[in-house]
């Protein structure tokens, strides 16, 4: 049995105006003990694939259960086996670090004196003991992200939500974050972990899922995902933006694919099976038309191009930008 | 981060074991209460108002309304401090609906929701919380009450009674506002819709003038208004000017109408807010 089994779930949102449907017949198994990537565009419904699982929403179709407890007829049950931190950080304000750990130990069950333990340790695990008696209003974004996933870890729950936990954390942060999350695993925790960082997926996931408007369109490791839109790819970052157009040009000469073009990064990215060959031949031809190279060279499909591939749409490369914003 | 060794699958509970409403909802009283001290401009301006209104309508008002028949502004300034105890602890609505819906808002209603706790403990830990500052408001008023000229003339155990009254109803129109604040999308609004009905409410009834001087149609409102219900009582138990008692139930036996409205009022909006707490989509 699955430690997560998601059945056939449908979700629509209605309003006044219009009915938005957030989930399509989604369906996910999750084996006790591993972890499941749940990729997605913005907007593909993998938060509220989160609240139906944490109890948080009812769905319209479909059964979700958790260590084989239905999450609509048995929500007390699955709330006292789960742990969540959702998408923004959700921690008392006008509590300290502490006080907050401790209400979460205290209303998940532990004792007073147990509870401020559990509080000491995680404060110290997610590097919050100088902050810990600084009320949470002035924490900076990435401190409230720790707090709340030290929030989700508190009870020890055997099955674990974190929806996009690593978002808006710096990268010493998230490298810590995954040192704690590989440890759970280790221990036997079950994860479902969303997130927008396809290297992330990479190095936690046992599976991917990926979904778009509500429903997987490609499940399996990341290497059979990866295995499963081609082989090599050729990438090429011009000298100049305007020669962008010339060098896809001569790309598509030699390469049957779709070529992904990043203008901003002056980048240009296409599959190819022809190995080494072609990319002399690409090399001769571009420098016969006149482009400037500053990078060229084969490499193998990364969970981005899976991604792009199966989506059709850019992942998000917010990762300069959130990483300045939650360096704490 | 340290690699500290944590012994797995700690619970202290069995899965799926009651949860204690009690507890839960102890925990989350202390939450509220925690952050008072650490807002202390919120408590400022939480007792400011009341005195204002208690100077204001004595002193302003006060040479101009007359009360059963009496223009002496000492009889009105008596009178009213009944009708500004019942007032400030229906305005009591805005603290919880505030609360609830900035909790709301800031995605703590859904983390208290994914845990495994009482359904009522998230409600209740807000009530009682302000219940206790309303309290302390409540002996800030009587303070400035007596600074003004008021005074319980009555035995001890009647004007305790009337104290228990004063919070009776607070804890009422709490649960009046947890329904609000669960209800709206912001703060904000909570702020607005949860008291923009109070103005009438309040007006419209004995808290500030004898309603024997409003107009025929508006008496009978006035007379069987809840807040009037709580005023007179009050007045009655604290051994103050009433005014002119109206010739009926409402006029003849305040308290136990009082306690009528107020079971109604706890029974139907705890039931409201707690259903309202379960389905509560946040986002
Ligand atoms: N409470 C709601 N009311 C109406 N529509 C909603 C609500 N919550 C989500 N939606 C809609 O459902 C769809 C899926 O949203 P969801 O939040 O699950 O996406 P997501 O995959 O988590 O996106 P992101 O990567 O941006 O976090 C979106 O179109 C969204 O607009
Ligand atoms: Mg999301």
């Amino acid at each position: 049995m699955a430690a997560v089994e998601v059945a056939g779930l449908t979700k629509v949102f209605r309003s006044r105006k219009e009915s938005v449907r957030a989930l399509d017949g989604l369906d996910l198994a999750i084996p006790e003990g591993t972890v499941l990537g749940l990729l997605g565009p913005n907007g593909s419904g993998k938060t509220t694939t989160v609240r139906i699982l944490a109890t948080l929403l009812d769905a319209d179709e479909g059964s979700a259960r958790v260590l084989g407890h239905n999450v609509a007829r048995e929500p007390d049950i699955v709330r006292s086996l789960i742990g969540l931190s959702g998408q923004f950080s959700a921690v008392d304000e006008n509590l300290t670090g502490r006080e907050n750990l401790w209400m979460f130990g205290r209303l998940y069950g532990l004792p007073s004196a147990q509870a401020r333990d559990r509080a000491a340790e995680l404060l110290e695990v997610f590097d919050l003991s100088e902050a810990a008696e600084r009320t949470t209003k002035d924490y900076s974004g990435g401190m409230k992200r720790r707090l709340d996933l030290a929030g989700a870890l508190v009870a020890q729950p055997r099955v674990l939500f974190l929806d996009e936990p690593t978002t808006g954390l710096d990268p010493k942060s998230r490298i810590e974050l995954w040192e704690v999350i590989r440890r759970r695993v280790r221990e036997g925790v079950t994860l479902l972990l969303t997130t927008q960082y396809l290297e992330e997926a990479d190095i936690l996931a046992d599976n991917i899922a990926v979904i778009d408007q509500g429903r997987v369109i490609a499940e399996g490791t990341a290497d059979s995902l990866k295995a499963s839109v081609g082989g090599e790819r050729i990438e090429v970052v011009v000298h100049e933006a305007d020669q962008v157009g010339v060098a896809a040009s001569v790309l598509r000469r030699h390469c049957e694919d779709d070529v992904g073009i990043e203008e901003r990064h002056r980048r240009l990215t296409v599959a190819s099976s022809g190995g080494a060959s072609v990319l002399v031949s690409i090399i001769r031809d571009l420098d016969a038309e006149g482009v400037g190279i500053d990078d060229i060279g084969l490499r193998r499909p990364t969970l981005d191009d899976v991604f792009l591939t199966l989506t059709g749409h850019a992942a998000e490369r917010a990762e300069a930008t959130d990483t300045r914003r939650g360096a704490a | 981060m340290t690699a500290t060794t944590t012994p797995p699958q700690v619970r202290a509970e069995t899965p799926g074991a009651k949860p204690s409403a009690v507890a839960n909802g102890l925990v989350l009283v202390w939450r509220n209460l925690k952050r008072l001290p650490r807002q202390p401009d919120m408590v400022v301006y939480g007792t400011i108002q009341p005195i204002m209104f208690v100077v204001l309508f004595a002193y302003v008002f006060g040479g101009s309304i007359s009360v059963g028949g009496s223009n002496d502004p000492r009889v009105y300034r008596e009178f009213l401090m009944g009708g500004i105890f019942a007032e400030t602890m229906a305005f009591a609505v805005a603290s919880s609906s505030v609360g609830l819906a900035d909790d709301m808002k800031k995605g703590l209603v859904d983390r208290f929701r994914s845990l495994p706790i009482a359904r009522s403990a998230v409600i209740t830990g807000r009530v009682v919380g302000d219940l206790v500052f309303n309290a302390f408001v409540l002996v800030v008023l009587m303070l400035c009450g007596l600074v003004v000229g008021w005074r319980i003339r009555s035995t001890v155990a009647e004007a305790a009674l009337a104290v228990f009254i004063l919070l009776l109803f607070t804890f009422a129109m709490l649960w009046v506002g947890a329904l609000i604040g669960l209800s709206v999308k912001s703060a904000e609004v909570a702020a607005s819709a949860g008291l923009i009905w109070l103005f009438p409410l309040t007006f419209i009834s004995n808290a500030f003038v004898d309603p024997s001087y409003m107009p025929g149609w508006l008496q009978p409102v006035a007379e069987w208004n809840p807040i009037s219900a709580v005023a007179l009582s009050v007045r009655d138990l604290f051994g103050n000017p009433v005014g002119n008692r109206p010739d009926s139930f409402a006029g003849d036996h305040p308290v136990a109408l009082t306690f009528i409205y107020l079971a109604a009022i706890i029974v139907l909006f705890s039931w409201l807010a707690v259903r309202k707490y379960q389905k509560a989509v946040t986002r």
